[in-house]
């Protein structure tokens, strides 16, 4: 058995690339629900319910896509040029204490100024994470793999430090919490009664300059250009450190966001479960979205839409929603074998070529 | 004569639609050197990857030694005494001589390796046959003709009774080359059958007892050395007669690229005090092995470095930072030694490859955006321009063939015009086709007006088209010569260090 290169791929493909591996891994994980004992297309039929079947549960699942957006845009601009940023997580909680710190009290300032200054402060803080590991890796070659992977852990352990000192709430009966965001820095509702907030629209504004940039900007030519060949990028006169310090900014600027928008839309004050590996799992969206900005949009919503399915299907049957973890994981594994699959032609016998 | 030690019969083999060796028959004897000459995608390669299991027949068979070789294993070709030393060598640069040769000699599951017994064979082998190297010594620390002793020391070492060698003079000096071809006699004079690839007819001539010219996948002809000459050869290997570009006798005029005692610390590559300079209307050729500070010179004339010491100046005007924008903005034409690796990004379409260098630049686009359209506009002009061999510009240019490539690169820089032009290694690994190509385009440039920096280790290239060839070697340049006063033989000996060879300049 062996491997051939395929020398050109449909845009059809593609596309139908990821749906076909999402089907496997609906497939696959439909033999863990039969295990225990529930049928699976009413398993799967309440997992979609929970998802899109109402105006609540769909307005749900676009509150949880909205980080998985912005962090699954981090990874995407990142992994385009080949920067491996697993520090989406630590960026996020970067971004949401710089938030905090600036939207609880320090400033007294009117929504309009205050609320930009706690989303812009939050994407910095995100920015300013991940300028480290990419100036190690221009530098001296560290891989950033293992460096923005670590700081993740780095950033909590920091974040719990000072939930537990300095930014603990007097108020808050002795949780480790922070005092919450002024008014003035919360980010309005998208819909009365629900927790969707203007974040999902900022989330999908991202997408679509992105998206732009990508296609039609000096700067998305010069990061693709460093993504597929620096040598060939550094000898046409392109600035390859200067490209990874400005893909390094976006990147973690858009995860620092992603904290911020949590907590100026959603939370109020930071906590230490304001992600459930919302970093990670825009990985997973990034993956899923083939790096496109605006497939992220549509990959989140997907992601988003398993783990408040599963939360709900888990209500009514004996599945735990830990099938969500699991769902999404194998969709992972999927893409990746999909991605490779569009890549190469499996030859099982036959005679080898070139 | 000897007995038949290897037979080949109508060996056929097909990538899809393409025929890389159809229906070939050949036989090598006993003491015997044969070389298959071929240009590039000739089959040459193909056939021997066949004959050492890395490919197999789809038709024909193989014997050695009377009994057939089973395809598609190499170690059975191994096990039949044939062995084989790659163009690029496959040795580790981290393990000693010894190290290298016992490698893969051994039995996976035995803790104790016989080292004593194995360097007494080696250093017995070594001496037999003249292939004096440090058994001791790490093979990264090595040259590269020393590192080619080792290969085929390895080979002995297997018992090798066939050695087949692909494109054994690729990195080598003459001189070096020279001392390769008297091994082989000591070789066959021991009775082993060699075989060799090549594309360049000196060697054939004077190293080879028989040749087998291929065409096309096609065996075209087997001749006796003796009995054939270089013209010959050469018609048989492209079927037609080639005639050598004429290169008009032009008056040099002001300089284009001026070097004057600069020097070049960097870990690509050092230059010592060179000096150089290059006038419009002429072509100066760099001669040398590869890693002599070739790196070092086409970094600074492509804008990716300046000088530690000396003065560097193009177009009179001297540079001190580094920027290959500022080097396009000026006029350099840059033309890349590799052009997977550097020239190109592969995974990019025709018309993003042709922009690269100016992409900032007003042409291709404003306030941060690409004018897409002018780009596509110009690609379109520059495929047929350059006989540019694409679906469009749209294509992928990764799908483009190496010739292609190089006309790509030709158009994105010599259709703007420069004063200057690099040309590192323009022609290596083109068809003869291609190669033409890019010389007239060259000589075109001379006429028009452009100075050429032409960097190239295939010497009768130089000696075709360079007014001046200077000679590069530890990063010190030798004063130029003009090409009427230097013959490849001298060009040799400095290239491996041996200034005083050179004829007095004065």
């Amino acid at each position: 058995m062996w491997l051939e290169p395929r020398e050109h791929v449909s845009v059809a493909v593609r596309v139908l690339a990821p749906v076909g591996a999402v089907v496997a891994a609906l497939a696959l994980c439909a033999v863990l629900i039969a295990w225990t004992g529930t049928g699976v297309v009413q398993a799967y039929g309440l997992l979609y319910q929970g998802a899109l079947g109402s105006q609540f549960a769909l307005a749900e699942t676009l509150t949880r896509a909205t980080p998985l957006m912005l962090t699954g845009l981090a990874v995407a601009v990142a992994f385009r040029a080949k920067l491996w940023n697993i520090g989406a997580e630590g960026q996020l909680y970067a971004g949401a204490l710089v938030a905090v710190l600036l939207g609880s009290g320090p400033l007294e300032l009117p929504a309009w100024a205050l609320l930009p200054i706690v989303l812009i402060g939050g994407a910095l803080a995100g920015s300013l994470l991940l300028v480290g590991p990419t100036v190690l890796k221009t530098r001296f070659g560290v891989d950033e793999v293992v460096t923005t992977l670590l700081l993740n852990f780095i950033v909590l352990l920091f974040v719990s430090m000072m939930l537990e000192g300095p930014l603990k709430d007097p108020m808050g009966m002795g949780w480790p919490q922070s005092a919450p965001v002024l008014p003035e820095a919360e980010l309005p509702k998208l819909v009365e009664r629900s927790r969707l907030h203007w974040g999902l629209v900022l989330a999908m504004a991202a997408s679509v300059v992105l998206w732009v940039m990508n296609t039609r900007t000096v700067w998305g030519y010069e990061i693709k250009a460093v993504g597929a060949n620096p040598r060939a990028a550094g000898f046409a006169g392109i600035a390859v450190n200067g490209v990874m310090l400005r893909v390094a900014l976006l990147s973690g600027g858009l995860a620092g966001l992603a904290g911020a928008a949590e907590i100026a839309g959603l939370r109020g004050y930071l906590t230490l479960d304001l992600s459930p590996g919302f970093g990670y799992s825009g990985i997973v969206v990034a993956m899923l979205a083939q790096l496109h900005p605006l497939a992220v949009v549509a990959a989140s919503v997907f992601v988003a839409g398993i783990f408040v399915g599963a939360d709900a299907m888990s209500r009514s049957v004996p599945v735990p929603n830990y099938i969500a973890d699991v769902l999404v994981a194998v969709s992972l594994l999927c893409i990746l074998v999909a991605g490779f699959l569009v890549r190469y032609r499996v030859r099982l016998s036959g005679v080898r070529a070139g | 004569m000897h007995e038949v030690v290897l037979r080949l019969a109508g060996v056929t083999k097909r990538f899809g639609a393409l025929v890389a060796n159809d229906d070939i028959s050949l036989e090598l004897r006993r003491g015997e050197v044969m070389a298959l000459l071929g240009e590039n995608g000739a089959g040459k390669t193909t056939l021997m990857n066949i004959l050492f299991g890395h490919y197999v027949a789809d038709e024909g068979s193989i014997e050695a030694f009377g009994k057939p070789l089973p395809g598609g294993s190499p170690k059975a070709a191994l096990a039949a005494g044939i062995c084989m030393v790659h163009q690029h060598f496959t040795l580790a640069d981290n393990l000693s001589v010894l190290d290298n040769v016992i490698l893969g000699t051994e039995p996976l599951w035995r803790f104790r390796s016989d080292r004593g017994a194995a360097a007494a064979k080696l250093s017995a082998l070594a001496e037999r046959f003249g292939l004096t190297v440090d058994p001791a010594a790490p093979v990264g620390s090595l040259s590269v003709g020393e590192r080619q002793r080792v290969e085929i020391l390895k080979a002995l070492y297997r018992d090798a009774r066939i050695l087949i060698l692909d494109e054994p003079t690729a990195v080598l000096t003459p001189q070096e080359s020279e001392r390769l071809f008297s091994t082989l006699k000591l070789l066959t004079a021991e009775g082993l059958g060699v075989i060799f690839i090549s594309h360049k007819m000196n060697e054939v001539m004077a190293a080879s007892d028989t040749v087998g010219v291929l065409r096309g996948g096609k065996l075209v002809a087997i001749r006796r050395t003796a009995e054939t000459d270089r013209s010959e050869l050469a018609e048989l290997m492209i079927g037609r007669t080639l005639k050598a570009p004429a290169v008009e006798p032009m008056e040099p005029a002001e300089p284009v690229l001026t070097l004057a005692g600069v020097t070049v610390r960097a870990a690509r590559g050092m230059l010592d005090r060179a000096d150089l300079v290059v006038r419009r209307h002429q072509i100066v050729g760099i001669a040398g092995v590869s890693g002599n500070g070739q790196a070092a010179l086409a970094d600074l004339v492509s804008g990716l470095g300046v000088p530690d010491d000396g003065r560097l100046e193009v177009f009179g005007k001297p540079v001190v930072v580094a920027g290959p924008l500022e080097m396009v903005k000026r006029g350099v034409a840059r033309i890349p030694e590799d052009r997977h690796a550097t020239g190109l990004v592969g995974d990019m379409a025709v018309w993003e490859n042709l922009i690269a260098e100016r992409v900032r630049l007003p042409e291709f686009s404003r306030l941060g955006f690409l004018r897409r359209d002018a780009a596509r506009a110009r690609a379109r002009e520059v495929i047929k321009d350059y006989d540019v061999r694409c679906p469009g510009p749209d294509a992928v240019s990764r799908l483009l063939s190496g010739g292609n490539m190089q006309k790509l690169i030709l158009g994105r820089t010599l259709s703007y015009k420069p004063g200057l032009i690099l040309a590192n290694q323009p022609t290596r690994g083109l068809d003869v086709g291609a190669v033409a190509y890019v010389h007239e385009q060259l000589l075109a440039a001379r006429k028009a007006g452009a100075g050429v920096l032409l960097i190239s280790e295939d010497l009768d290239e130089l000696l075709a088209l360079a007014d001046q060839v200077a000679v590069i070697h530890r990063g010190r340049l030798s004063p130029p010569m003009p090409r009427a006063a230097v013959t490849i033989c001298q060009l040799g000996l400095a290239m491996a260090g041996h200034w005083e060879e050179l004829p007095d300049v004065a």
